[in-house]
């Protein structure tokens, strides 16, 4: 056994790594572009000869008008802005699915998934039209919106599939115990659903922060254009050099939200908090 | 001052289904009383109801003297132990057991002091600072119950608050669960399948099926005078056996033997004779000269020695009995535990001492003074008035008070020959 052990050991070891350097090849070779000069830009080198961090400086450079601080400020507002609000509705939503008997249930879930199979960039056209309309156009709720209205249903779906496995009886417990339904809620459902809760928020958080479809269509100013949309304006230092250092140094620099937004939570999302609720 | 009371307690389902039907039932003051019954009896319904878990269709629920059929579980003062314990997983034995008293925003040193004070009587101190998940199962079984007396409650409901115990460690924990409520004497309301724990902890059993409460009384009356066939075979373990009998006159003929018919009997036709195993013994260590006892020959099949009893199985031939309440019982418990249901064989409790073999054709013994004689119609128990004990029929020696009406008690003069079509045993009105 001890044996076998080992051996499957190294056989994981060795297809993990194989995994994690195909996905995080690319990342490294943007890292490495952001890092050279507009000389050696198109080397081909992946280690750069000759190491700068201009890239990342002029990134800065002015304050507020610089190219990236303020659409950073609109990408970090916009996406928790839109956490919040889908966490919080779809666990209301998740919750009444999950416990409650009603007429038109099925077809709640049925038609939040529709939404979210929705091809996305069938709806830009209308809405640039009607926000425009509305004077939503270039507005932090411009934005919010479609996120959350793609982002809910996804994050319905993991809530949903979490209070299921919540056993009733710890409710019904809490409730024989004197705690209200919303008692019962905070202080022994919403703790065990924590890890879908937060499973569910990184998941909105993302789709937020990666969109370009939505920022680049319904934007036209640094008042809320989020940082995709915002690479896609960058300016060369002269008419012929394309931004191509400065757009590597973004991209490793949006990467940075994310990575530490899941580091945070990992551990939640993995505690196994149900154990020993009900026995095995 | 906090009975429980059921007035004609009724749960309908919006399918139409009847989980409880016209449930009566008064749970005095500091009384354990014990809901037993196959699955799906409608014994948990009837506890949840009580819970407010459940809403109640019709009918009236008082505790304490209050009409609470509309009031949340909260406002009842009421605690449970679930099956499956439903301790909260995210915190520790302490917080669990005091989650109730913080809700009522009692304040801090309180709260210590009384879960201080149950976890002493439940010896669980060492554990409180742990977290369910690393408890045993006995363990648990213990904080789920510490949580119900820290409330200091009017009543305690729990269901089947050991089934999930291994067989070991239930008995102790029955033990523990009727020394608890003894000391504290708190009105207990316990829903369990399980006969023996029915038997062993409640003041008062009410056995339910289908719904419909077929008696309450103490675990004797229940034993001894049981009101229907379903009754009788559901209490006692190894369960009674039922032959096919006839009555003619003074006389009873069963497959095996003929005896004198018990007083009252007043009815000829066929019956079912239902006789406990325990009334059964080998014929060389019968009591001598007992006035009643009865000597039969059959082939004993199975023998199974358990130290300190052996358990005959026997056979005989066209007296099996079928009918919807063993074969309901038989279900339940699966058929080994119901020997008579049908099979046309019946178990003896015996002396150990007694020398019978299997394959033998041995002398049996058995008391008459103890048939328990059934309608075959309906199932009710038409002769114990006659049958030994003369304990008067339980479910009117509740409270002395005259029942009112009682229309559906049978045993008065039913026709010969049970011929009947209903299988449905009667509504059985409890006390009041």
């Amino acid at each position: 056994m001890q044996h076998r052990g080992s051996k499957d050991y190294v056989k994981w070891t060795i297809a993990i790594a194989v995994v994690v350097f195909f996905a995080l090849l690319p990342i490294v070779w943007i890292f490495s572009l952001s890092l050279k000069t507009p000389d050696t830009i198109s080397d081909k080198k992946f280690i750069p000869s000759d190491v700068t961090l201009d890239n990342y400086t002029t990134l800065f450079e002015g304050g507020l008008d610089s190219p990236l601080l303020r659409p950073l400020i609109n990408s970090i507002l916009i996406a928790l802005i839109a956490t919040v609000i889908a966490v919080t509705l779809a666990s209301f939503t998740a919750y009444a699915i999950a416990r409650l008997d009603f007429p038109g249930k099925s077809a709640i879930l049925a038609g939040a998934l529709a939404i979210a199979m929705f091809p996305q960039i069938s709806v830009v056209g209308p809405l640039f039209d009607m926000w425009r309309t509305l004077g939503l156009y270039d507005t932090y709720p411009g934005l919010i919106i479609p996120y959350l209205t793609f982002s809910l249903p996804l994050a319905i779906y993991i809530l949903v599939a979490f209070f299921r496995e919540i056993p009733w009886e710890l409710e019904q417990a809490a409730q024989v115990d004197g705690a209200t339904p919303w008692q019962a809620f905070r202080r022994v459902i919403m703790p065990l659903a924590a890890p879908g809760v937060f499973t569910a928020a990184i998941l909105v958080f993302i789709f937020a922060w990666n969109d370009f479809i939505f920022a680049i269509t319904l934007t036209s100013s640094d008042a809320s254009r989020t940082v995709p949309a915002a690479l896609a304006f960058f300016q060369g230092d002269s008419q012929f050099t394309a931004p191509t250092g400065n757009i590597a140094a973004a991209a490793v620099l949006v990467t940075i939200p994310i990575i530490i937004f899941v580091l945070i939570f990992q551990r939640r999302i993995v505690a196994g908090l149900t154990a020993g609720a009900v026995k095995g | 001052m906090s009975d429980i009371a059921l007035h004609d307690v009724t749960k309908r389902y919006p399918d139409g289904t009847e989980a409880v039907k016209q449930l009566n039932l008064e749970i005095k003051d500091g009384e354990f009383m014990i809901l037993v019954g196959p699955s799906g009896c409608g014994k948990s319904t009837a506890l949840r109801m009580i819970a407010g878990l459940e809403d109640i269709s019709e009918g009236e629920l008082t505790i304490g003297g209050e009409v609470v059929n509309d009031k949340a579980p909260r406002d009842r003062d009421i605690a449970m132990v679930f099956q499956n314990y439903a301790l909260y997983p995210h915190m520790t034995v302490r917080e669990n057991m005091g989650f109730a008293l913080k809700l009522a925003k009692t304040p801090k040193e309180e709260i210590d002091r009384k879960v201080d004070h149950a976890a002493e009587i439940l010896d669980l101190k060492a554990h409180l600072d742990r977290k369910p998940s690393n408890l045993s199962g006995g363990q648990r079984q213990r904080v789920a119950m510490g949580r119900a007396i820290v409330r200091d409650p009017s009543a305690f409901l729990m269901d089947e608050p050991l089934s999930n115990l291994d067989a070991k460690l239930r008995v102790q924990m029955r033990t523990e669960v009727s020394r608890l409520q003894r000391e504290l004497s708190t009105t207990t309301v316990y829903v369990t399948h399980d006969q023996t724990e029915a038997m062993t902890l409640g003041d008062r059993v009410a056995v339910m099926r289908g719904g419909v409460l077929q008696q309450v009384d103490t675990p004797r009356v229940l034993y001894n005078s049981p009101v229907n066939i379903f009754v009788a075979g559901f209490i006692g373990s190894p369960a009674m056996n039922f032959f096919s009998g006839t009555s003619k006159g003074a006389e009873l003929k069963l497959p095996f033997a003929e005896v004198a018919a018990p007083d009252g009997l007043g009815e000829e036709g066929d019956v079912i004779v239902g006789i406990r195993p325990e009334d059964f013994e080998d014929a060389r260590l019968a009591p001598a000269n007992h006035p009643q006892g009865v000597e039969f020959e059959a082939p004993i099949e199975v023998l199974e020695s358990m130290g300190s009893e052996i358990y005959a199985y026997f056979g005989f031939e066209g007296g099996e009995v079928s009918s919807d309440e063993l074969a309901e019982l038989a279900r339940d418990s699966g058929a080994a535990d119901v020997p008579g249901a049908g099979s046309g064989r019946a178990v003896a409790r015996l002396n150990p001492e007694s020398e019978i073999a299997e394959g033998d054709k041995a002398r049996l013994w058995f008391d008459a003074a103890k048939l328990h004689v059934f309608s075959p119609g309906d199932g009710t128990n038409l002769a114990h008035r006659a049958a030994s004990g003369g304990e008067p029929p339980s479910v009117a020696a509740e409270d002395g008070e005259s029942r009112p009406a009682a229309p559906a008690k049978p045993q008065a003069a039913r026709p010969a020959g049970g011929g009947e079509a209903d299988t449905e045993p009667p509504t059985e009105p409890a006390s009041r």
